[in-house]
């Protein structure tokens, strides 16, 4: 029995929230002052707190263990902020682990995101190699399977095109060719499947699914629990930084989907300084209610609800755009939604202020399940300034209306009551003889 | 290449090492192909976006010499000694340049390239060092108006050319010595970036680049040569003068130390916090 490819005992990871909160960097005074209260805080309790909101140190991960054996597909998954990107960062060395020790056997490779160091003056042809050279591979390496690349991305005529000039089709094709196409022994992905149409989507999963056959390690972070559950076999759940859960994929999918979310159904973050968002935009708020005047507060199947985001402008007269994406229980992109009907604002100059945007989505629409949606604030129609994952996750109940008399689980991504007919064509059943062989043939 | 045994990394939180130079030879070693391929990309960016590309490093240190001849010979009336003012001036400029650029470049390399310091895992030096090329290439282009110029005044450099890419390499330390400071403490402090063009432009005053070395007071010149670019340009106009201008090698031994000093701490700080820069860029 070989020894394990991973062995992470007692990970933790404690970031200091000031560093990231301050508008225009970190200054001097600003770093002595937290150091010294970090210090302190650290003599008084060892064991500090978990806070988010204050300008505190918190734990993104704290006292996680586990092992890959050599060969394994393994998942994690959980919630925005459990602290799956930091135990992928940690284990790829571009962050260190506060506490804890990690033993790795054999040559890791990242996929943090998708072509990463990609410059959009260089050609497709120049992008392979720089890429390439970035996730680790030697030009002998890349030269060698430069052809299969370019075919995988399906990009042949543009090879010697700027890529600023690319569809983000082929942008995202030629990045995933390139990252698909490294051989290390363990790899480490997170969410980039996310990305691509359908049919490359498809393609890469199957390629994965070779990786994985060719007794490569693989260690993957995806909100799409139908891709999880079809290449892991495993599955590790993150919730605030700990391991809640970890087991076989289908059983740890399970529990996952059928957790209670209401506590994202409705979010308020107060303060302007430390919100999500930049220097240009910050949220505020998020909810998610029944439409009109609801006795009580659930979403169900049978009853329109209405989903409001509120976010602070602090640039004035910035072109704003806004971008829903709603996600099944099972992380299928059910729709994409901007408010590119009302025209009141559409393409006008935002001023400074709290803005609210409400989308209203009608009964008899979605299915049963937990919901997910993701936020996207946008600028002059193509800078992305702010994407919130999971900035709300609802559970829409089963109304249990319009069911027939069936009881049991009702399939499918959406759930909308449909007209349908039903007529009697023919009272009679007229049988047709089939004793002649091509018998529409007769002259 | 199927390895029997496969390489095993620990990485331990309390392997809190202090050596941080040790390891650093082992990894940029084992990361040349990176360091390769992220100073081309910046070289190709460089002259594949620049309209004039090319032309505007030939077109800066002319322009450049024009004003400061006006100002130091003409208007301030300083000695050339032997030497024609043009080249006086050329044969600092250039290195002043290349040293000005590459420290700029160095500077804000790591913020620039933010996006990969927070995605993928490499020695962050290779950043640094690799902005450091893109000037080098500069210098290397705009050396060809020094050699027309060396024509024109009929200056033939005599055996002392040989000593010329020591100059060069003492110039490029300096500059990745104080590169490498700035590029760490602009990742940790981002108001250090308004600092880099304020040192820049006063440099070019403080250094004999406009002026002969031999105008400061003979009481005021071991203070003077602290500047490690005293040493370095009257080490270049020594070289391609054939020794018209003269080197004292005291100044030189200066500049040697002092650069020396600061490529060896600006590496130790750098190596010191980079495991930090993912958490704080």
């Amino acid at each position: 029995m070989p020894a394990s490819v991973i062995e992470v005992e007692n990970l933790g990871k404690q970031y200091l929230i000031s560093h990231r909160s301050s508008i225009g960097g970190t200054t001097l005074r600003e770093e002595l002052t937290e150091s010294v209260k970090d210090w302190g805080r650290r003599l008084l309790s060892p064991r500090a707190q978990r806070s988010r909101s204050s300008l505190e140190a918190f734990w993104a991960l704290k006292d996680v263990s586990f092992r890959v054996e050599q060969g394994e597909v393994v998942g994690i998954i959980g919630r925005n902020g459990a602290g799956k990107s930091t135990l992928l960062k940690i284990l790829s060395r571009i962050t260190e682990p506060t506490t804890g020790r990690i033993v790795l056997r054999g040559r890791l490779s990242s996929l943090l995101e998708v072509g990463t160091g990609f410059h959009p003056e260089l050609t497709g042809r120049e992008n392979i190699f720089l890429n390439g050279a970035i996730l680790g591979m030697t030009r002998a390496e890349i030269r060698r399977r430069f052809d299969e690349i370019v075919s995988f991305a399906e990009i042949d005529r543009f090879l010697d095109t700027p890529v600023k000039r690319y569809s983000s089709g082929m942008y995202v094709r030629l990045a995933f060719a390139v990252a698909a196409h490294l051989q290390p022994d363990i790899l480490v992905i997170d969410e980039v499947l996310a990305v691509g149409d359908a049919a490359f989507q498809k393609k890469c999963l199957a390629r994965m699914d070779d990786v994985a056959r060719h007794g490569k390690t693989v260690l993957m972070i995806s909100h799409n629990m139908l891709s999880i559950e079809s290449l892991c076999k495993r599955v590790i759940w993150l919730q605030a930084g700990q391991i809640r859960e970890a087991g076989p994929a289908s059983v740890v999918v399970g529990q996952y989907l059928q957790t209670a979310s209401s506590a994202l159904s409705e979010r308020t973050w107060p303060d302007p300084a430390i919100a999500p968002g930049n220097d240009e935009v910050r949220l505020h708020k998020a909810r998610v209610r029944p439409a009109g005047d609801a006795a009580d507060n659930t979403v169900s199947v049978s009853r329109a609800f209405v989903m409001e985001f509120e976010f602070w402008n602090l640039r004035p007269n910035a072109c704003l755009y806004v971008n829903l994406q709603l996600y099944s229980p099972h992380g299928l992109l059910i729709f994409e939604s901007a408010p590119v009907h009302a025209t009141q604002w559409l393409g006008r100059p935002f001023p400074v202020g709290l803005f609210r945007f409400t989308c209203h989505v009608p009964a008899n629409l979605l299915n049963n399940g937990v919901h997910s949606a993701t936020f996207v604030l946008v600028r002059d129609e193509n800078v992305i300034l702010h994407r919130e994952v999971d900035i709300l996750v609802f559970d829409i109940e089963d109304s249990n209306e319009y069911r027939g008399g069936w009881l049991g689980p009702w399939d499918g991504a959406v759930r909308p009551i449909l007209g349908w007919d039903t007529e009697l064509v023919e009272p009679r059943i007229e049988r047709t003889r089939t004793d002649a062989p091509g018998g529409d043939s007769t002259a | 290449m199927p390895v029997s045994q496969p390489p095993e990394l620990v990485i331990d939180a309390r392997n809190g090492s202090t050596r941080y130079l040790s390891g650093l030879w082992r990894d940029l070693w084992q990361y040349r192909e990176l360091f390769y391929f992220l100073a081309w990309r910046d070289v190709l960016v460089r002259y594949k976006q620049t309209v004039i590309g090319i032309a505007w490093a030939l077109l800066k240190p002319v322009l450049t010499m024009a004003v400061l001849i006006v100002v130091f010979s003409r208007l301030a009336n300083l000695p050339s000694g032997e030497l024609p003012y043009p080249i006086l001036v050329l044969a600092a400029l250039l290195p002043w340049q290349f040293f000005s650029s590459a420290m700029t470049e160095c500077s804000s390399s790591l913020v620039d390239d933010a996006h990969l310091v927070s995605k993928i895992y490499f020695p962050r030096m290779i950043i640094p060092a690799s902005s450091v090329i893109v000037s080098l290439m500069d210098w290397a282009i705009s050396g060809v108006i020094l050699l027309a110029l060396l024509c024109w005044y009929g200056v033939l450099p005599g055996w002392q050319i040989i000593f010329l890419p020591l100059f060069a390499l003492l110039t490029f330390a300096l500059s990745l010595g104080v590169g490498l400071w700035l590029a760490a403490l602009t990742v940790k402090y981002r108001d250090v970036r308004q600092v880099v063009p304020f040192i820049a432009q006063l440099g070019l005053y403080v250094s004999p680049v406009g002026f002969s070395s031999n105008v400061v007071p003979e009481q005021w010149r071991l203070l003077y040569s602290l500047n490690p670019m005293v040493g370095i340009i009257d080490g270049f106009r020594w070289a391609i003068s054939g020794g018209l201008s003269p080197l004292r090698v005291s100044d030189l031994a200066l500049a040697t130390v002092v650069l020396s000093v600061t490529l060896w701490s600006g590496a130790r700080y750098f190596r010191r916090i980079e495991r930090r820069f993912a958490d704080i860029i």
